[in-house]
């Protein structure tokens, strides 16, 4: 270890490219060129958890999918026997963020070989992921740097799925440790490149990274450090705290970020309208709160037309639910009478709109009111 | 194990062609788009390969 003492440093003509004032602040005089992009590094979108479209809290069990919570943050696929658990929007997080994701084990589980808790499951289009050039010999590293607290001590298992132009799935694993219960701790997780396989080049899924929170021997028995075919046996390796082993224990994590590279940078905050943008792409809420009224067609007693156009654009043609002005799922309700008159059909949901057509169950004699979600999740 | 449960699968059908699926997931009615690449229809799909799901005609 050496200590330099300088406060210019200049190029071979005698040019300043670096001056450093008595406050440490460096200047670069002839410009500034990163190895690593500064900006948009974060390939996590709501990553500081602070965008909920579905709601801030949700009592559900051990299901998978999307839940109530922060957006994009979906629950993996459990086998968890009994166990259930309650996911949230917590306003507890650390220094710098305002929200975390918390998953609290409401009903323990009895423990099955089988068994595998996974409370959060990040999918990544394989389209964002091609500067990565995986599958060459130049593949990038990339590198996980996230906040995470839970009432359990002890090692967790991150599980890392890559799909190719094949459709074949490569999978490995690292750990990160929780040494203090109930504290805020920062961690970092270094992947290598995969060399062996690409990273398909479309809208579908390309990286699929799992947290585990406590996983039956079924799962840990196969070592998985590095790239490899896809085999369950070694799907969660390393792992030994449990999570859903006690009751009313929780994991909550934050400031996800994943960055190409060995090295974690801060954590690149964005503003709510961007992250809600982004996240619209694969769920979004239009005309809640009676903003959108449709009427009838011209030569069609039961059908609405001129349906509206999504915010944005979705990642795949999405899956629509209708809800009428009270809230009433498959229902639209008449503007004046409020009365519910049922979906039959949405036609044709695209990425682009909610749809070309309505059919309601009823004749339309008035004007009806609606809101309508669409679900292109990963 | 599923990670849908698919309880009811119907088409809709527009001047005698499908346009979508009518479907109940997860206690949830929804329009499913006829798109391999929307979660919902490819496990619509995938539980009719394996024989637990039938998507009924459109009416």
């Amino acid at each position: 270890m050496s200590t330099l003492k300088v406060n210019t440093i200049q190029d071979t003509t005698g040019n300043d490219a670096l001056t450093i004032d008595s406050s440490g602040n460096v200047t670069a005089s002839q410009g500034f060129v990163p190895s690593t992009q500064l900006s948009h590094r974060n390939l996590i979108i709501n990553g500081a958890m602070q965008v909920a479209q579905r709601g801030t809290s949700t009592t559900s069990a051990n299901t998978a999918g999307y839940h109530e919570g922060p957006d994009r943050m979906r629950r993996s696929e459990s086998q968890l026997g009994s166990a259930t658990f309650t996911r949230e929007q917590s306003t507890d997080a650390p220094e710098g963020f305002s929200y975390s994701l918390k998953e609290t084990t409401t009903t323990v589980s009895a423990g099955y070989a089988s068994e595998a808790y996974r409370p959060l499951n990040i999918r990544i289009e394989g389209q964002n992921l091609q500067h990565l050039a995986w599958g060459t010999s130049a593949a990038k590293s990339i590198t996980f740097s996230f906040w995470v607290k839970s009432s359990v001590t002890g090692t967790y298992s991150m599980t890392f799925l890559s799909y190719d132009s094949s459709d074949n799935t490569d999978i490995i694993t690292n750990t990160y440790t929780i040494s203090s219960a109930n504290t805020w701790e920062y961690k970092t997780v270094t992947i290598s490149g995969n060399t062996n396989a690409n990273i398909r080049n479309t809208n579908e899924s390309g990286l699929d990274i799992q947290w585990c929170a406590g996983s039956g021997s079924d799962y840990t028995s196969t070592d998985s450090t590095s790239w490899g075919d896809l085999a369950t046996e070694g799907y969660h390796y390393g792992q030994t705290a449990n999570v859903c082993g006690t009751l009313n224990a929780t994991w909550q994590i934050t400031g996800v970020q994943l960055e190409v590279g060995s090295v974690a940078t801060p954590f690149e905050h964005r503003s709510y309208g961007e992250e809600l943008a982004r996240c619209k792409r694969y769920y979004e809420v239009l005309g809640r709160g009676g903003d959108w009224t449709g009427d009838r067609a011209y030569n069609h007693s039961s059908r609405i037309v001129n349906l509206p156009y999504w915010a944005v654009e979705k990642r795949a043609d999405p899956s629509v639910t209708v809800y009428s002005n009270y809230g009433v799922s498959g229902s639209m309700s008449g503007y004046s009478s409020g009365t519910e008159n049922a979906v039959t059909a949405v036609s044709d949901p695209s990425r682009y709109s909610v749809g070309r057509f309505i059919t309601l169950t009823n004749s339309i004699t008035q004007p009806h009111i609606g809101y309508f979600v669409a679900d292109s999740e990963l | 194990m599923n990670e849908m449960n698919i309880t009811s699968a119907q088409y809709i059908a527009d001047e005698g062609t499908n346009v979508s699926v009518k479907a109940t997931i997860d206690g949830t009615e929804m329009f499913v788009p006829l798109d391999p690449a929307n979660r919902h229809y490819a496990e619509i799909m995938s539980q009719v390969e394996a024989g637990t799901l039938t998507i009924q005609e459109a009416e």
